[in-house]
């Protein structure tokens, strides 16, 4: 149907474009504001890079998109899509709260820190999977099911804090801090090797969403069960034609997208923080949806366009001391053009640079 | 026995109030859904309505030029979202999230910049909102037992845009199965191929749709911020443009089970709020906030084919291409 | 609103009620209609002929103003018209019945008739209008539907009628068919056939587009044959006759048959006995059937589109599971109770070359090499502990495209910017490669270039002479008489006949495909 481009303009060119319009719309609005563009970059570049606390906390940000990016990915290769990771993430950082809470006083950190990651992937993971579930077995619309899943999950995190986890005698709905040590820091690790770095919340967990692009990409593109996965995503009849179970398929890309967003609260609460408490996980699940779509689904673009948006929330906090008139929403704004036009109006460029493309094609044939 | 009554008055009051922006948002959602375009913008729509009517009717002092600044914007996202949706054949769950992503984070920053209260707008005066309407005799009929409160605190007694809510039920009902425009728009998100081959636009019926969902999400922000509230505060629709949906679907994709589910996840709420720090005896603290979860957990038992069968129109969701 | 833009009459020589002149249409790298030109006189039945995708129904889409033709002009009446949208169609007097009706299932009759033709802004007059227009027509031209009635709940022979009353109530006095009788049992045809002789008496021009020569030789006045997008031959029916329209369609003469020499059958591979399915709405599609294929042989089912084939053909794979009855395949057992899925049936040795490619046979966002194992991921060859041996798969794809011919030979190539011919060969060197017992195959060669088709028979023959058991399907009667061994006539859900491959005759068979050697057997599936 389509008339093939050249790949360069369809994985570069046109993503890029559209990346760039949602950039310039912003920039318009900050000039609508009364501000100056070029300022408010070169700002957000310096608190975002301009030393190694900057990156200690644009880092820390970009681990949290990572993981929310790559959950929505996995889903969209499914053919699902996934609006559920700030549930997720929210129930996976209950995960492993609940698990810290539990073992901390017990188990030594060296053993508790993996024992809190399976806790944060399998809650994640769970809240993930009965959306699928009604999705595959009862005909639920997963979209539908997931949005509501985000606020039952919220409304859940509302009462335990409130009535379950909150300190005797305290007003603040959060829980006791965790004990008996903590997952190390980033900066910690550098200071054991020699190198000096300021204390930010950048923590081993961005070891983790490392770890877990490159498995990702392993198992959609080199395990045959990625290649089922992929295949029920683009084609659910021929999936079945092949034997493959698109039911099946369902619960497993929701399930690994769920467990991966998990990691996001995992990174916030035992990562960082080490207490549970409200409201932690902060749109990043939302994020998740404009990076993914950004990175095209890929976990390199997905680490690339996570950089990005870190770089975005921390250089935004920075900024906003600067020039108070832009705050940190400013980055929300951002997010939601680049879902608007890499996603919702990725292919409104396509036609033009068809028609440009095929029109000097054609010239090239006719001298020939 | 007069307790009971005085508590049921109010609370059915605060029900009418409660629903006014969820039956505006459903409705809304209701032409754009049966015209076969999904719309999760419902929350983006009303936000940034809220936040221009707010802005125009502090800086004008007008009610009016407020509630239309708030359905200009909310037509604007309208359109964006038409124009990636039917124009463009965009996804239409992502053209939604992104528009609600947008509203939120704009608002809050175009109010931080303008006001520099954080988000929030300046309180607006009296004479610059819709206030509570009185009817006639309502101090004569009020006197009366039972009926009287109920005609002075129920039925008398709210804002213009209440109203304005609760008549676009059966106007959407009357439009929606008496008239063409109707008939056509039932007919393009069950099968878009016929009213194509009828001879009529698919575009420009969708387009109409999601409009007239604009118009009604504008009313409903303007309701947020100019009439039940007085003045603008960051995401302030919190999450109602989703019960409105989750009511919609809860509803069938139909006027009046929609209108009903609606007032369910208003009374819920009215009761959750109500029983704020009560204990029941052997059970304990009432769990308000999972009350105010119920709305979204019955939306997904519903959906689920546990109650029922919600049967979406055929056609949504799914870009309208001249086949092959 | 016709009615007044007839009154341009031109005594001597009467303007044709619809005249193309050198209509051309692309789809991208498809060209769909080449220099179309064409005269319809008015109140004619003409019809039109052609293999799948000669273009047929591109040219009348652009006629009733659903794609637009990128040159050409369009006369209607002997005036010229801009037909850019159907409204536009309409609005000159032509109405289309469409190969799938373009009616809403959960609208009533009435509502589905007036849709596009209301009276005004509210429903109310014109559904009182459209009440009493529809009673005049239906006594007219006897076409009786329930008004009330809901579309999804009528048989499709009376949706048919309600697509014919939509077109007849917007007043139109051309009216185009498309593949009016693919889906309608032999009364209900009968039946259209009066109810066009009725019209034609009216002084309505009808355009029937089809592919079943015996229609056009049944009812139409003149017929234009089309190949490949172009007009081929104009003919007076009666001047004619099916065998010269079918060389002038297929544009050679009929194939004889491919080279095949008699072989013995051997074992019995596949059983099938006494299979029932049941759709998901309870409707039976197979009742009861039952056959065997032996090695070292191919049986054809034949058939109308739509009486069970291609349930056969997706139960055997293992897509859907029998509801009553059941099959063996390799003396393994599958029933109602046993079902099994698509991964064990090519276990067990079969293999599915299916009849909808694009959406069954390959994934065509993939590349070529990873659809080329498509159903056989799990095979040790291709993926160990779970990991695809990609080089090993890329060279096993270069290898199939070289022994079958697919072009380009480029396993990055993704499958959907194949041709489909090439996506055909693909699937079928595919499913071969993994040497099975058994083949199952649907209408090979649907929208294949000849080239191709000589070579895809040429396979299967090869099959089967190595010994596998060869099922084929096909709605193409040439096909099947040139490959079968033994052919088994499929009508509504039974089989209705068998006849030794050698022996088949294309007339018995055609009257064995619509039950009409045995009247007795006749089913109504009316009783909605």
């Amino acid at each position: 149907m389509n008339p093939a481009l050249p790949r360069w303009i369809d994985i570069g060119l046109i993503p890029l474009i559209n990346v760039a319009l949602a950039f310039l719309v912003s920039g318009l609005i900050v000039l609508a504001i009364g501000e100056s563009p070029l300022d408010a970059v070169r700002l957000l570049v310096a608190g975002a890079f301009g030393d190694l606390n900057a990156w200690g906390y644009t880092l820390y940000f970009a681990t949290n998109c990572v993981c929310t990016g790559l959950a929505v990915a996995v889903a969209f290769h499914c053919g699902l899509f996934n609006i559920g990771g700030e549930g997720q993430a929210t129930m996976g950082g209950l995960g492993a709260g609940v698990v810290a809470l539990a073992f901390d006083r017990y188990v030594p950190a060296p053993l508790l820190a993996p024992l809190v990651l399976i806790g944060c992937m399998a809650l994640g993971a769970l809240w993930a999977l009965i959306p699928a579930y009604l999705q595959a077995y009862r005909g639920s619309h997963i979209v539908i099911t997931t949005i509501m899943f985000n606020f039952i999950a919220a409304s859940l995190m509302v009462y335990l804090m409130v009535n379950v986890f909150i300190q005797p005698g305290s007003q603040a709905p959060q829980s006791r801090n965790f004990t008996g040590g903590h997952l190390a820091y980033v900066h910690e690790m550098l200071g054991a090797l020699g190198i000096a770095m300021p204390k930010t919340p950048l923590n081993a967990t961005v070891f983790v969403a490392i770890l877990a692009c490159y498995l990702l990409w392993l198992f959609l593109w080199r395990t045959r069960w990625g290649y089922a996965l992929r295949a029920t995503g683009s084609s659910p009849a021929a999936a079945i034609y092949a034997g493959i179970d698109p039911k099946r398929m369902t619960l497993l890309a929701m399930a690994i997208s769920g467990a991966l967003a998990g990691i996001a609260g995992f990174n916030v609460v035992y990562g960082d923080q080490h207490r549970l408490f409200l409201d932690f996980v902060a749109g990043y699940g939302f994020t998740g949806i404009a990076v993914a779509l950004m990175g095209r689904n890929h976990p390199v673009g997905i680490v690339l366009a996570s950089l990005l948006f870190g770089a975005l929330i921390q250089g935004g906090s920075d900024l906003s001391l600067e020039i108070p008139n832009i705050n940190r929403d400013m980055v929300a704004t951002i997010q939601g053009l680049v879902i608007l036009f890499s996603g919702a109006l990725a292919y409104l460029f396509r036609p033009y640079l068809e028609r440009l493309f095929l029109r000097r094609r054609i010239f090239k044939t006719a001298e020939a | 026995m007069q307790d009971v009554l005085i508590t049921l008055v109010s609370m059915l009051a605060a029900m009418m109030r409660v629903s006014t922006p969820l039956i505006l948002c459903a409705m809304a959602g209701l032409y754009s859904e049966r015209s076969g375009i999904i719309d999760i913008g419902l929350e983006g729509k009303m936000l940034v309505a809220a936040f221009a009517a707010a802005c125009v009717a502090y800086v004008t002092n007008s009610p009016w030029l407020g509630l239309l600044a708030g359905i200009g914007i909310s037509l604007l996202f309208s359109l964006l979202h038409g124009f990636a949706c039917i124009t463009h054949r965009g996804d239409q769950v992502v053209s939604g999230v992104a528009l609600n992503i947008i509203a939120s984070g704009l608002t809050a920053v175009l109010g931080n910049a303008w006001f520099s209260e954080g988000g929030q707008t300046p309180s607006i005066p009296e004479e610059a909102r819709f206030l509570e309407l009185h009817w006639p005799l309502a101090e004569t009929i009020g006197a009366l037992p039972v009926i009287g409160p109920l005609y002075t605190r129920v039925l008398s007694g709210q804002s213009l845009l209440t109203y304005a809510a609760f008549l676009c039920v059966p106007l959407t009902a009357w439009i929606l199965y008496r008239t063409r425009f109707g008939l056509r728009l039932r007919a393009v998100g069950e099968k878009p191929q016929v009213v194509d081959t009828a001879g009529i636009s698919v575009a420009f019926l969708r387009y109409r749709a999601v409009l007239i969902a604009g118009l009604l999400c504008g009313i409903a922000g303007a309701y947020l911020s100019i009439s039940q509230g007085a003045a603008f505060g960051r995401d302030m629709s919190a999450g109602r443009g989703y019960i409105a949906l989750a009511a919609m679907i809860f509803g069938k994709w139909k006027p009046w089970p929609s209108l009903w589910a609606c007032l369910l996840f208003a009374a819920l709420d009215a009761i959750a709020i109500r029983m704020q720090g009560l204990t029941i005896p052997g059970i304990g603290a009432v769990p308000v906030t999972l009350i105010q979860a119920l709305p979204y957990i019955l939306t997904v038992v519903l959906l689920a084919g546990f109650i029922g069968k919600a049967v979406a129109p055929k056609a949504i969701g799914i870009p309208y291409v001249k086949e092959r | 609103m016709a009615a007044q833009k007839q009154t341009v009459p031109q005594e001597e020589t009467p303007a044709a009620a619809v005249e193309l002149k050198n209509i051309d249409k692309r789809f991208g790298a498809v060209h769909a209609n080449r220099a179309v030109s064409l005269a319809i006189p008015r109140g004619t039945i003409h019809g039109i002929v052609g293999e799948n995708g000669a273009g047929k129904s591109t040219l009348m889409s652009i006629l009733y103003g659903f794609y637009e033709a990128d040159a050409g002009e369009i006369f209607v009446n002997g005036v010229k018209k801009s037909i850019r949208s159907s409204s536009d169609a309409i609005k000159a007097g032509i109405g289309m019945v469409h190969q799938h009706f373009m009616l809403v299932d959960t609208f009533s009759v009435v509502e589905n008739v007036m849709l596009g033709a209301e009276e005004g802004a509210l429903i109310r007059p014109s559904l009182a209008k459209a009440r009493i227009e529809l009673e005049r027509l239906e006594r007219e031209y006897a076409l009786a539907v329930n008004p009330q009635a809901l579309i999804g709940e009528l048989p499709v022979g009376s949706q048919q009628r309600v697509e014919i009353l939509k077109a007849l109530y917007r007043k139109c006095d051309i009216l185009i068919l498309d593949e009016p009788t693919g889906v309608l049992t032999p009364q209900e045809t009968d039946q259209l056939f009066r109810i066009l002789a009725k019209l034609k008496e009216r002084g309505v021009t009808i355009i029937l587009i089809t592919h079943k020569l015996r229609e056009i030789m049944a009812i139409t006045d003149n017929v234009t044959v089309m190949r490949q997008g172009e007009v081929v031959a104009n003919r007076v029916t009666r001047e004619t006759d099916s065998r010269e329209l079918a060389e002038l369609m297929v544009g050679r003469k009929l194939r004889i048959g491919v080279d095949k020499k008699p072989v013995q059958p051997g074992e019995a591979l596949l059983r099938v006995d006494r299979l029932t399915y049941r759709d998901g709405q309870g409707v039976p599609r197979l009742s009861g059937v039952s056959f065997s294929v032996h090695a070292r042989e191919i049986v054809g089912i034949a058939g109308v589109s739509g009486n069970g084939q291609s349930e056969l053909l997706e139960v055997l794979a293992g897509i859907r599971p029998p509801s009553e009855g059941g099959f063996s395949v390799n003396r393994r057992e599958v029933s109602a109770a046993h079902p099994i899925d698509p991964a064990e049936m090519r276990r067990l040795g079969l293999a599915h070359v299916p009849e909808d490619r694009h959406r069954l046979g390959l994934v065509t966002a993939f590349p070529a090499w990873e659809s080329a194992i498509l159903g056989y991921e799990r095979r040790p060859e291709f993926s160990k502990y779970g990991l695809l041996d990609e080089r090993h798969i890329k060279s096993h794809c270069a290898r199939l495209m070289e022994e079958f011919d697919v072009r380009p030979r480029a396993v990055d190539l993704k499958s959907a910017n194949f041709s489909g011919g090439n996506q055909q060969k693909l699937i079928l060197a595919r499913e071969i490669s993994g040497r099975p017992d058994i083949l199952l195959v649907g209408q090979p060669t649907r929208g294949v270039d000849i080239g191709a088709i000589e070579f895809i028979h040429q396979q299967l023959v090869a099959m089967r002479d190595a010994g596998c058991a060869v099922l084929l399907v096909s709605v193409e009667l040439d096909e099947i008489m040139a490959l079968a061994d033994r052919i088994l006539v499929m009508f509504q859900g039974r089989i209705v006949g068998e006849v030794e491959g050698a022996r088949a005759e294309e007339r018995q068979l055609g009257l064995m495909m619509t039950n009409a050697h045995a009247p007795e057997n006749r089913q109504e599936p009316e009783h909605a």
